[in-house]
């Protein structure tokens, strides 16, 4: 399908254009999401996306799905109700790097952790852009930020890794430079049963990129195209051709652990039977 | 009409009870004293009904989900306290704005802080005026028994489903551990309010009300309709909005929900009021224990009587100020250091003299603390 044709379909037209910084990379993401919805095929009416508060979650509005823009870090949350309450529905929860594991992070490890059908896409641009450039939890030691003025002294989160290790099924990682596999990875999260979730990596030239002197948009996009190394790859590759470079690909594809929501119909089921 | 059934019930399990027969069909929530008996009865009951139970990892997790639960079509509720009701605040203040029916149930205890966690207290009546931020609508109650409770658990969900707001029902810990007797009414006893649904045929308009309406007719998710839903104001098709001309529009519809419907909202009760020349205000289990008091003072022939607000939000303002215009006096009773007195302060101003008793300490008051101050203010 044609991108024109694609917008026609999943897109609220009359809400566009969108409120993101030129050569922010979030739109390419929001791509993938709708490219992956028609690749599998979904009916509108039985997608719900889910967002909370920040520049990544104002993307629902745009969507022509049942959207849901909550309140800062608590999408997982509102989503879980969602999914609970209609397992049939495809719960998709789109977060930022400071929405799902800084305020939102507690909601993130339970919602991995319960294994229930939730598809979370974090946009990562390692800043809170809307706010205007503070330190996130993705922020890299030493970077800079408004309220690291000095360089950060955090350590930051591998947010892929935490979902995998908290009891996400399915948890992987890329970039918005790599646009052709993200759109891979969101359709096989979708696809997937249980807890699934796609780390993002965007980019935010506006802030981020302008406190830390990493030049253009494209200058950015460069830094993902080779910073970024598979895991496979990375497999072969010595420590010194690691050092710098960042790991994406699939951390965790499970398939045989129950989904929350379907698990619970058990009950239901058992106790209506009696 | 079939024969009630009686039985002998805790308040917290009356309310699951009424919620069961209002049509709940979802529940989150999180384990705090004392309010968790509601949580663990709709853990029971509600997969026997078709519903889900599910237990979040935080108070405003419940609340969240709750909120969820309501947007996929459910009859959603969830319960706390104290500490609870303070983390749940934020959300209140979405579903108010975002117009969602939802039932948050906060068993009074005492506080501030962790305070008296298994204590009773009634300390929250500001709180679920003014928690959450901004101005927005609020509806709360305060029933004073058990069988109360159920049927203020059942007008709580109708409220909520019929002004599309989040209803407030406060019993204080008395009232939520008490066992006493209650006739369960039959089904067909009750009133059963559901929200409207857009009309099939008609373009739908998720914020739209028609000429004279207040309340938009809700879909949930999943029903053929996709619309957005958020906490930022918006138009009538929900899509955020910085308009200021349809901010005003929007926020003072949802205030009219209330101000326009108050005969509908407000509920009280009087006590040998009709001759009184002093007039007690007290709700929850401080009424029951000023109603005993009353008893004892009307056998030493001194005049008093009660007015008990049972709808606490909105205030039932001309009640009140019709028996202030009557009597002498009125006292104030409740258990804490002195919130709905503020209001009917506001409300008597002149007309009568005002007087105050107060706790904060986690005790109940005995019927001889009321009997004594009626006699000092005398």
């Amino acid at each position: 399908m044609k991108n024109s044709e694609l917008v026609s379909k999943y897109m609220r037209d009359s809400r566009l254009p969108h409120i993101w910084c030129p050569g922010c990379g979030h739109g390419i993401i929001m791509h993938s999401i709708i490219r992956a919805i028609e690749n599998l095929g979904l009916d509108k009416d039985k997608v719900t996306i889910v967002s909370g508060i920040g520049c990544s979650s104002r993307a629902p509005g745009y969507m022509d799905f049942n959207t849901l823009h909550t309140t800062h870090g608590r999408a997982l949350a509102f989503a879980t109700g969602i999914k609970l309450a209609k397992p049939d529905m495809k719960v998709i929860v789109i977060s930022g790097d400071g929405d799902a594991s800084a305020i939102g992070g507690n909601h993130l490890i339970h919602a991995a952790r319960r294994n229930i059908g939730i598809t979370t896409i974090v946009f990562n641009n390692n800043i809170y852009g809307m706010t205007g450039g503070q330190y996130s939890p993705t922020t890299p030691h030493g970077d800079f930020g408004t309220t690291a003025p000095y360089g950060n002294i955090d350590r930051p989160f591998d947010i892929a890794n935490l979902a995998a290790a908290a009891g996400a099924t399915y948890a992987a990682r890329t970039t918005a430079f790599h646009a052709t596999q993200m759109t891979n990875y969101i359709q096989k999260a979708i696809a997937h049963e249980g807890f699934s979730l796609v780390e993002a990596i965007s980019v935010c030239p506006t802030y981020y990129g302008r406190k830390n002197k990493k030049g253009s948009a494209v200058a950015m996009m460069n830094f993902l195209k080779e910073s970024f190394v598979d895991v496979k790859a990375a497999e072969r590759m010595t420590p010194e051709q690691l050092q710098g470079k960042f790991l994406m690909g699939e951390f965790k594809h499970n398939t045989q652990l129950p989904e929350y929501s379907a698990e619970y119909q058990k009950i239901v089921d058992r106790l209506r039977k009696e | 009409m079939s024969k009630r059934i009686v039985k002998l019930m805790q308040g917290n399990e009356a309310c699951v009870a009424g919620a069961l027969a209002a049509g709940m069909k979802f529940f989150a929530g999180y384990p705090i004293t004392p309010s968790t008996e509601i949580a663990e009865g709709s853990a029971e009951k509600l997969p026997e009904v078709g519903g889900k139970f599910i237990q979040m990892e935080d108070e405003i997790a419940g609340i969240a989900a709750a909120i969820g639960g309501s947007i996929a079509g459910f009859k959603s509720m969830t319960a706390t306290s104290g500490p609870g009701f303070s983390l749940k605040q934020e959300n209140i203040g979405y579903a108010a704005l975002a117009e969602i029916p939802l039932v948050i149930v906060n068993v009074m205890r005492g506080g501030p802080s962790t305070g008296l966690p298994t204590s009773p207290g009634q300390g929250d009546v500001m709180q679920a005026m003014w928690g959450t931020h901004g101005d927005h609508p609020v509806i709360a109650i305060s029933p004073q028994s058990v069988t109360e409770m159920y049927y203020e658990t059942v007008r709580a969900f109708n409220l909520a489903e019929k002004y599309r707001t989040p209803v407030i029902l406060m019993p204080d810990e008395v009232v939520g551990h008490m066992r006493e007797r209650i006739e369960i009414p039959n089904a067909d006893e009750l009133e059963i309010f559901d929200r409207l649904k857009p009309v099939e045929g008609e373009d739908y308009i998720p914020y739209g009300v028609r000429e004279g309406d207040l309340v938009p007719r809700m879909a949930g998710f999943g029903e053929g309709y996709r619309y957005h839903i958020t906490g930022l104001f918006h138009d009538d098709m929900g899509f955020p909005t910085n308009s200021t001309v349809k901010a005003g529009v929007k926020i003072n519809r949802l205030m009219a929900k209330i101000t326009d419907n108050l005969e509908d909202l407000i509920s009280y009760d009087e006590y040998l009021m009709d001759d009184a020349e002093i007039m007690i205000v007290a709700y929850g289990s401080t009424a029951r224990t000023a109603k005993n008091a009353i008893n004892k003072l009307r056998a030493e022939g001194i005049k008093v009587g009660m007015l008990r607000p049972i709808t606490i939000w909105p205030y039932p303002v001309e009640a009140t100020l019709a028996r202030a215009k009557q009597v002498n006096k009125v006292l104030v009773v409740e258990h804490n250091l002195g919130q709905l007195m503020l209001e009917v302060e506001r409300v008597v101003k002149s007309e009568a003299e005002l007087h105050f008793l107060g706790r904060a300490d986690g005790d109940v008051f005995v019927p001889s603390d009321i009997v004594k101050k009626v006699k000092e203010v005398l």
